[in-house]
C-alpha cells in the first residue's frame, strides 16, 4: 500500500462555495491536437515507451467529462501559495525571490473563477526535494517548492517563490531541463484538466530542450514562456513573471437532446 | 476578410515529470507541507454505497510497471449523481463525498490502490443509460498529455453490453481492456485493473 496521507475526514473541509459555470452545461471545444506535444516523440525517450500506439476513441461530452471536482478554500491553507515561506525553518529560501501571477482564462477569454491552480519545482541550484532526486546540488532547508492556490472570481493567481534553477537529466548524455515551473490546473470539468511547465523569458536553454520541443508548434512553445513583468514587481523585493493559462473553451447548451446517430 | 473569430489558444500540455508527487503528494516525495492532502480514499464514513478498493498496475510497451505515474479518478456517488453544478439529476447529492481522488504508484511494485465506492449508473445526454464506470487520467514521466480512460466492473455484464461508450470501440475484443475485475479478499471487495498504454493489450483511451 502506498504511505499517503488520509482524506480530510471533517466534511467541512471538503464544501467549495457554490459557483456556476461559466458558459452553460455544455460539453467543451474540441482539443487541437495539433498544438499539443504527440504522446510519441522520439526526441523525449521515455515517451517511446508510454505512448499508445491506437488512435484515442473520440467521445462526446458526457456529464461524466463536462463535470469535475470542485474545490473550496477549505481545502487550502493559508501560506500554500507562498513557497519563501511554507517551508521555511530558519530562515528564507535562497535565490531570485520572484512573483509568479496570471489568469486562468478558457478558448473564449473568460476567467475561470474558484479553479486550483498547483505548482511545483527544483530550488535555485536545480535540486528537487524529493526522495528520487539524487544530483548534487544541495537541497536548501527552508525550500519545499510546491504550493496551490485557488483562483478568485476573475481567474486570477499568484504566487511568491524563489527562481528555480535548471538541472542535467539523462536523455542525451548531455541534456539540462530549462529552469521550469510545473503547474496542474483543473477547470470546471474533468475534460479540462490539464498539466504544463512554465519557462522563463530568456533562457537559452529552451531551444535545445527534448521535452519543450516535443511541441510542434512554435507559437504553442512561446506562450508556455513567462515574460519578466516589471509592473508586478516589488521593488527591492521581488522580480515578477506572468503566466496565464488557457483551458478548452465550453459550449453552450442551445437545444437539449439532440442526439448524433446511435 | 470575414470577422476574426479571436478565440485563445488551449495552453500546450506537458509532460507531469517523475516529481510530480511534490506538488501532487508531497508526502510520497518524503515531506509534509500542506496541513490538508489531497489522497487515494474517498470515502468518508458516512458515504452512501458499496465501499470497494480500486487496485491494478499501468505498464509500459515492455509490459514493466510504471512506478512513477499517477493516476486521478473521478466518479459518481452511488446514485448516479455527480458532486458539480453541471449535474441537474435526479440522484441523491451527497454534500460529503467530493467523488475525486488521486494515487501515485508504489516506488518499487508500481501498485495503484483506490478507496471508493461503487458509482451508480448515470444517463448520458441523450437519455440512454450508461454503465457504472470511473473516469480515469493518468499523467507521469514520458506521458506527454494526460490520458484518459474509463473504469467499468465485471460484475455488471448486462449494463455493460448496453453501454454507448463500450459500445463505440469498433473492436469487441478491445472493450475488455476497460473492465476491472472483481474479486474478494478478506471480506473487501477488491477490483483489479490493468492498464497498458502499449502493445497487443493496449488499453482504450479517449480524446474526451
Amino acid at each position: 500500500m502506498n504511505a499517503q496521507a488520509p482524506a480530510s475526514r471533517d466534511p467541512r473541509l471538503n464544501r467549495p462555495e457554490p459557483f456556476t459555470p461559466p458558459l452553460g452545461d455544455g460539453g467543451f471545444f474540441q482539443r487541437d491536437r495539433s498544438i499539443h506535444p504527440p504522446a510519441h516523440a522520439p526526441g523525449y525517450k521515455s515517451s517511446v515507451l508510454r505512448s499508445p500506439r491506437q488512435s484515442l476513441l473520440s467521445l462526446e461530452g458526457s456529464i461524466s467529462e463536462i463535470t469535475g471536482p470542485v474545490f473550496g478554500h477549505n481545502d487550502l491553507g493559508p501560506l500554500d501559495n507562498d513557497l519563501i515561506r511554507n517551508y521555511a525553518k530558519d530562515g528564507d529560501p535562497v535565490g531570485e525571490r520572484i512573483i509568479v501571477h496570471g489568469r486562468v482564462l478558457d478558448e473564449t477569454g473568460r476567467g475561470v473563477p474558484n479553479t486550483l491552480v498547483e505548482f511545483w519545482q527544483a530550488n535555485a541550484g536545480g535540486r528537487y526535494r524529493h526522495k528520487k532526486d539524487t544530483y548534487l546540488a544541495p537541497i536548501d532547508p527552508n525550500f519545499g517548492g510546491c504550493g496551490r492556490a485557488l483562483t478568485d472570481d476573475t481567474g486570477y493567481y499568484y504566487f511568491r517563490t524563489v527562481k528555480p534553477g535548471p538541472y542535467p537529466w539523462r536523455n542525451y548524455v548531455n541534456s539540462w531541463r530549462p529552469a521550469h515551473i510545473h503547474f496542474s490546473v483543473f477547470g470546471s470539468g474533468f475534460a479540462q484538466r490539464l498539466i504544463t511547465q512554465m519557462y522563463f523569458e530568456g533562457d537559452p536553454l529552451i531551444p535545445v530542450c527534448p521535452i519543450l520541443t516535443t511541441i510542434p508548434d512554435k507559437d504553442a512553445l512561446d506562450r508556455l514562456v513567462a515574460p519578466l513583468d516589471l509592473n508586478a514587481s516589488t521593488p527591492f523585493d521581488s522580480l515578477a513573471y506572468r503566466f496565464d493559462i488557457v483551458l478548452r473553451g465550453q459550449r453552450s447548451t442551445y437545444f437539449e437532446n439532440r442526439t448524433a446517430g446511435n | 476578410m470575414p470577422q476574426p473569430l479571436n478565440y485563445l489558444k488551449e495552453t500546450a500540455s506537458q509532460t507531469a515529470g517523475p516529481y510530480v508527487h511534490i506538488g501532487l503528494i508531497p508526502a510520497m516525495a518524503g515531506f509534509d507541507i500542506f496541513e490538508k492532502n489531497f489522497s487515494n480514499v474517498l470515502v468518508t464514513p458516512s458515504t452512501q454505497g458499496e465501499r470497494i478498493t480500486l487496485e491494478g498496475k499501468v505498464l509500459d510497451g515492455t509490459g514493466t510497471p510504471l512506478r512513477d505515474v499517477l493516476l486521478e479518478i473521478w466518479q459518481a456517488n452511488a446514485s448516479g449523481r455527480y458532486n458539480h453544478p453541471a449535474d441537474r439529476s435526479t440522484g441523491v447529492l451527497e454534500q460529503e463525498f467530493r467523488g475525486w481522488g488521486r494515487a501515485g504508484s508504489d516506488f518499487e511494485s508500481g501498485l495503484v490502490t483506490f478507496e471508493t465506492i461503487k458509482p451508480g449508473a448515470i444517463t448520458d445526454r441523450a437519455g440512454r443509460t450508461c454503465a457504472p464506470h470511473i473516469n480515469v487520467w493518468i499523467v507521469a514521466r514520458g506521458i506527454n498529455i494526460g490520458l484518459n480512460t474509463r473504469l467499468y466492473f465485471s460484475d455488471e455484464e448486462a449494463a455493460n453490453a448496453a453501454d454507448p461508450v463500450l459500445n463505440l470501440i469498433e473492436q469487441p475484443s478491445r472493450r475488455s481492456t476497460l473492465i476491472a475485475k472483481r474479486t474478494e479478499r478478506a471480506g473487501q471487495v477488491v477490483y483489479a485493473f490493468t492498464i497498458n498504454l502499449q502493445g497487443p493489450e493496449e488499453t482504450v483511451f479517449f480524446d474526451v
